[in-house]
């Protein structure tokens, strides 16, 4: 089905009604693999975070943080399912797949969105719940409803959202926003671009008939290398900014900077290699050395953390 | 009114009905604990030590 055939077709006319998912359709809607990322880097925000909450508190955040960017996913799969039906990579999500309707997506994604922001406000503190209501707002909203259809920057601007999760795991600690949560939102914030653009590169094809105007549809394929390779030059300095600033340790910085050469490494060989398989072998080893690289950076910060506290008797 | 009228779910729908109604009915409980204990967190040992008046 083509996506002028699934927008022509009428509400009452796609073949399905509701009540017809499974308990797995639900899960599938929260996006369980990116709500890990966000599980991990809120996590981390909290830990790195100077003064304690309690471990209660802190596993209630860390859920609400959760539900919360389960609840965008959902939001994002009932406004998308048009383009999610086009595309090889998203047509099997509980939408487009005839498992769950558009409007079930829409109250599951509502009504976890509430719970978690209320839950998070009245358990933890309203300004971790006000980032978490910002967050889904900003993904469900600004990216999905008009930043994704309008614009090959969507996923510069929309990433804003992906970034935030650390800043309220943060926040959930200290009631506060300081340099250093704002350095751990930018360094997810950095990466986005170059992670997204190299999967749209070897994905290119899928976002042109859903008629999405990522940059190497729109601006072509040796624009997206170039930027690519810019925003992978400025994140290796931001991810080596948490030694620079104080808040991680000497050996930290070192090892983020060697994993910042290599993601600018990787980023020089998508834009060297333009042709056929080298080209899209260099573009898929971009992608997932990005995904590498995240883990690696958090997870680095938590050990560098951890290891801080162990030898100093307390968290710092 | 017969009782063939209205909707009918087949086997399969009920099984999927039957999931979801346990997991909104876990999802619930789980809300009751967590507020239970969260209550227990923020008001502390203290709790305990309230007179009944």
């Amino acid at each position: 089905m083509s996506l002028a055939e699934i927008q022509d077709t009428p509400l009452d006319e796609t073949g399905f009604g509701g009540g017809q998912g499974e308990v797995g359709d639900y899960i599938a809607l929260l996006k369980p693999r990116v709500m890990s990322l966000v599980i991990f880097t809120a996590f981390v925000g909290m830990l790195i975070a100077p003064g304690g909450i309690h471990p209660v508190l802190g596993a209630v955040a860390i859920l609400c943080i959760a539900i919360g960017a389960g609840a965008s996913g959902a939001l994002n799969m009932w406004y998308d399912a048009d383009i999610d039906a086009v595309m090889s990579r998203t047509k099997g999500r509980p939408v487009p797949a005839g498992k769950v309707t558009a409007q079930e997506a829409l109250v599951f994604g509502l009504t976890l969105s509430a719970f978690s922001v209320l839950v998070l406000g009245l358990t933890v503190n309203w300004l971790a719940a006000g980032l978490l209501a910002f967050t889904i707002f900003f993904y469900a909203v600004i990216y999905t409803m008009w930043l994704k259809r309008a614009t090959p920057q969507n996923i510069v601007i929309g990433g804003a959202a992906g970034a935030f999760p650390p800043m309220i795991g943060w926040a959930a600690v200290t009631g506060d926003i300081s340099v250093e949560s704002v350095v751990l939102f930018l360094i997810i914030f950095m990466w986005t671009p170059p992670h997204f653009w190299a999967l749209s590169l070897f994905k290119r094809g899928d976002y042109e008939s859903a008629r999405i105007p990522m940059l190497p549809v729109v601006a072509g394929e040796d624009a997206t290398r170039r930027q690519i390779l810019a925003y992978s030059v400025l994140l290796a300095p931001v991810g080596v900014a948490p030694a620079l600033l104080g808040f991680a340790s000497p050996v930290y910085g070192a090892i983020a900077a060697v994993l910042g050469v290599a993601f600018v490494w990787y980023a020089v060989k998508v834009f060297r290699e333009r042709e056929g398989d080298a080209a899209r072998k260099a573009a898929v080893q971009l992608f997932k050395f990005s995904l590498l690289y995240l883990f690696l950076v958090f997870a680095l910060l938590l050990g560098d953390s951890l290891f801080a506290a162990l030898f100093s008797g307390g968290f710092a | 009114m017969s009782d063939d009228d209205g909707i009918r779910l087949s086997d399969d729908q009920k099984r999927r009905q039957r999931g979801r109604s346990i997991a909104i009915g876990l999802a619930l409980a789980g809300l009751v604990v967590l507020f239970y204990v969260v209550t227990l967190v923020k008001m502390g040992p203290g709790v305990l030590d309230k007179g009944m008046y």
